[in-house]
């Protein structure tokens, strides 16, 4: 067990330096950072001065390794558009990206777990036709115009829930959250329900697929030979089997969901991280795309960590062996 | 007890209605174990599916009455037939690996299933379930109860299943293939303790079974089943005497014998053995494995080999344990003779043959192929002679054949990889011609394996061997997973092709019958080390060493 996690932590670490590689050459390589610095008048010396103060002449593997060290002790540098230091950037608005997000996930997991049971119960019953049907549609239909739709039908329409924006938060400690006012939550729900529905279908499909294999094996016969209770049978036995495989795809979806929830940021004009990439690609704000980059890869890295250590705590089978 | 009169099961299909069982009768009394035996497609675990309830979908029940006492099996509300299912009517399941939750405790699946069906606490229903377990043979129960499914061995898991069947106290039992997943030593306890149930605690057993062995050492009762229809029925004992339908007879015959060695096996006509006349005839594919020299006989040996893999890493500082499949292992095939290996699952014979074929990297040994040595896995080249010259034949036909392909490319595969025939044209005669020498229309060339039963599939398994010209065969239990009859005609293959073709063979087995009917000399490994080595017929007339004793005795015979 704890050789698992030290195991899964040193693989982390590498992934982690892999990308903090990446965001570096993207932050060395993609266009000069002095000339995005200083204007058309400054003089090829003072531009020279410049490049020498910042270390720009040393040798490549040194200046990965401050940048790398700087990067651990939390310095992420400073953003070329506002001036402010991009840690603080970030951490502005990555509340706002992980609550969404998280709500997002708790939708899909509410409304595609159940569905999925019921769909695999009854394969061939009009409401779970009805429900696959729709959930195609919903999944063929790309996020932005589903986001459009919402805020046409209950934001302009019904007039119910606000269109855009983020507002009603309150701050806890260093955290700015939208759970805990009514308007925060009618905030929340447009753009959750927009960021969700991607992820409900493929939960709901994959919990189906799962479930109606799991119901074919021998273990479940042999639980209806022993009368074991419907409930029982479906809740106990057959969903814990289901979610082994579910729980890794959901996990990498939630990296994703955190990753790409720009369009849906984008539309709703979500203050996250996801608006924030695309200022910073606008201006060519590169300090900020490089730590953006490294950010989602941390989130991505514990996820997955995460899955792991549920595995464990689901399946037995994985438990390091006791005496036999 | 349990009275079933005219059952018919019958399945919808696209092409009309499929009936698996028809008019069948069984009665069985407390006590009783009632044996139900028959080919794979005999209907037999559809008659137990049947009884309790659970015919998988679309089957249903199309006519007759079942009676369990004065209750009415036919006419319960799913709701009332599922109340019954446990407490009255239970089962087992043919493998004990996957019949049991994984995620569960034993504990929570007895405990669970004795409060389904009675109003019992949860320490009441402990203690039960631990004496249970004593009973039924688990030592140490009250710890061993915590344990999950996997922590068990395959037989202790059995026992597990035995015990769940019977926590809830039902009349009857259905036992669906118990043992077929088990080895030999482990069956027998399992049988001896399925009949010591039936004996002490009055439960009427159904057994299915495809094993004419396991009839004989433990039913009271016997039918024999074949297309769903009932054969002949009555006492064991009589019927395995004097056997008076002719299928049971045929069956009986295909069945191999430990007592004696046979030369060839009956077998039970069947409507495969009415195929297209041949136009082709084997004589050229026989013709051409003559011209390959494989009239001269080569012989194997193999001496002190040593098998290690690694196990599990549990920690950062600790080498991982490893774990040795065979220890120091030496083998003798003699040039144009047939070599049975046999040991239970674990005992390494599977593990002898990759090492043979070059599969797993022995760490310590040395062989060698005729005159000159064999080199290890490792330093065995791509185009090492030795592939050539030794041919497998899997056990499982089922995935021993890639699916995608059609017959003509899997067979024609040996001919161009080892550049025995570069013409196109004449590999597909010679792969035709090997089908007929095999027993098979040669219009099977086009076919994908899956249009094929195991025992055809088998066959094409054998000539895909062949076309490689070996010298030298190592079969891997070839008819494990075949019916009897079935069992019986690869038998009588790979027999004839032995004779003909001088070739060698390597023949590794569980069952000891079939070893006996195969083989001249015998090997027997147990936790991959040799426990006794020698001729065959003196073998099984006088057995030396503790273990082969113990084996022999514990075979089921007729």
């Amino acid at each position: 067990m704890v050789y698992l996690i030290f195991k899964r932590l040193v693989q982390s670490a590498f992934v982690m330096l892999a990308v903090a590689f990446l965001a570096f050459s993207l932050f060395r390589f993609v266009g000069d950072p002095v000339s995005q610095m200083t204007g058309v008048e400054t003089s090829t010396a003072d531009r020279e001065r410049l490049r020498d103060e910042l270390g720009l002449n040393d040798a490549f593997a040194v200046q990965f390794y401050r940048f790398s060290t700087d990067l651990l002790r939390g310095d992420f540098g400073y953003s070329y558009r506002t001036r402010e230091p991009v840690g603080e950037m970030i951490a502005k608005r990555l509340p706002a990206t992980l609550e969404l997000g998280t709500f997002a996930l708790i939708i899909s997991l509410m409304i595609g777990i159940p569905a999925g049971v019921y769909t695999a119960l009854r394969p061939n019953g009009v409401a779970s036709q009805a429900i696959l049907l729709t959930t195609l549609i919903g999944v063929s239909i790309p996020t932005f115009v589903i986001g459009i739709m919402l805020i046409f039908l209950f934001g302009v329409q019904l007039g119910w829930l606000p269109t855009f924006g983020r507002s009603g938060t309150v701050q806890v400690g260093g955290w700015t959250t939208s759970f805990l006012t009514i308007d925060g939550w009618r905030s929340l729900i447009l753009p959750a329900l927009t960021l969700g529905v991607y992820q409900l279908t493929l939960t709901m499909r994959l919990v189906r697929a799962q479930m109606m294999e799991v119901m074919k094996t021998d273990y479940i016969r042999f639980a209806m030979a022993r009368g074991i209770p419907t409930r029982s049978l479906h809740y106990k036995h057959a969903l814990a089997n289901t979610m082994v495989p579910v729980i890794t795809i959901i996990g990498l979806q939630f990296g994703g969901v955190i990753a790409f929830s720009i369009v849906t940021e984008s539309v709703f004009q979500w203050p996250g991280m996801g608006l924030l990439f695309l200022e910073s690609i606008r201006f060519v704000d590169i300090p900020v795309m490089g730590v953006y980059l490294v950010v989602i890869a941390f989130f991505f890295v514990l996820v997955n960590l995460i899955v792991d250590l549920l595995y464990v705590a689901i399946d037995p089978r994985l438990r390091v062996k006791e005496a036999a | 007890m349990l009275q079933v009169t005219n059952l018919t099961v019958k399945f919808p299909s696209r092409r009309g209605e499929f009936t698996a069982v028809e008019n069948v009768d069984i009665s069985v009394k407390p006590g009783e174990i009632h044996g139900l035996v028959g080919e794979s497609g005999a209907g037999k675990s559809t008659i137990g599916a049947a009884i309790i309830g659970l015919l998988q979908s679309p089957g249903y029940v199309a006519q007759g009455e079942m009676s369990l006492h004065d209750t009415n099996l036919r006419t319960l509300t799913p709701a009332q037939a599922h109340a019954v299912r446990g407490a009255r009517i239970s089962m087992i399941f043919q493998d004990p690996q996957t019949s049991l939750n994984p995620l569960m405790r034993i504990e929570d699946q007895l405990i669970e299933t004795m409060q389904a069906h009675e109003d019992i606490s949860d320490a009441d229903a402990r203690d039960r379930a631990v004496a249970l377990l004593s009973e039924i043979g688990i030592k140490n129960a009250a710890e061993r109860i915590k344990a999950y499914p996997h922590q068990f061995s395959g037989g202790m898991r059995q026992r597990v299943v035995i015990a769940l069947a019977l926590c809830t106290n039902p009349e009857l039992i259905i036992a669906d293939e118990p043992t077929t997943a088990l080895d030999v030593a482990v069956q027998s306890q399992v049988l001896d303790l399925i009949r010591a149930l039936a004996d002490e605690r009055g439960i009427g057993f159904i057994l299915i079974t495809h094993d004419i062995g396991v009839i004989a050492q433990i039913t009271d009762k016997v039918t024999v089943l074949r297309g769903g229809k009932v054969m002949e029925t009555g006492e064991t004992a009589k019927i395995l005497r004097e056997p008076e339908h002719p299928y049971t007879q045929a069956l009986l015959a295909a069945v191999p014998r430990l007592d004696k060695k046979i030369d060839r096996f009956l077998v039970p006509a069947t409507e495969a053995d009415v195929e297209a006349p041949q136009i082709i005839s084997g004589i050229d594919a026989e013709a051409w494995l003559l011209d390959g020299g494989v009239q001269d006989p080569i012989g194997l040996q193999a001496h002190d080999i040593t098998v290690k893999f690694a196990g599990e890493r549990t920690s950062l500082f600790r080498k991982p344990d490893s774990f040795t499949a065979l220890d120091s292992v030496s083998l003798d095939v003699r040039a144009g003779t047939v070599m049975g290996l046999v040991g239970e699952s674990g005992s390494g014979k599977s593990t002898m043959a990759k090492v043979l074929t070059g599969l797993v990297q022995p760490s310590a040994g040395t062989m060698t192929l005729g005159n000159d040595a064999l080199p290890d896995a490792k330093s065995r080249a791509r185009k090492d002679q030795s592939r050539r010259i030794i041919q497998m034949v899997f056990q499982d036909p089922y995935s021993s054949l890639n699916s995608r392909h059609r017959v003509g490319a899997l067979l024609a595969e040996p001919l161009w990889l080892y550049g025995l025939e570069n013409d196109a044209a004449k590999r597909r005669a010679l792969c035709e011609a090997m089908l007929s020498l095999v027993g098979l229309a040669p219009d099977a060339i086009d076919k994908y394996p899956h249009q094929f039963s195991g025992g055809q599939r088998q066959r094409i398994a054998v000539a895909r061997a062949l076309l490689a010209r070996p010298r030298f065969l190592i079969c891997d239990e070839p008819t494990s997973a075949l019916d009897v009859s079935i069992q019986a005609q690869v038998l009588n293959l790979l027999k004839d092709l032995q004779k003909t073709f001088g070739l060698t063979m390597l023949f590794i087995s569980h069952n000891l019958a079939v070893v006996r009917q195969m083989s001249d000399d015998i090997t027997v490994l147990q936790g991959g080390k040799v426990m006794e080595s020698g001729g065959s017929e003196p073998f099984f007339t006088n057995p030396q060493a503790d273990y082969s004793k113990n084996l022999l005795s514990l075979t089921p015979t007729l």
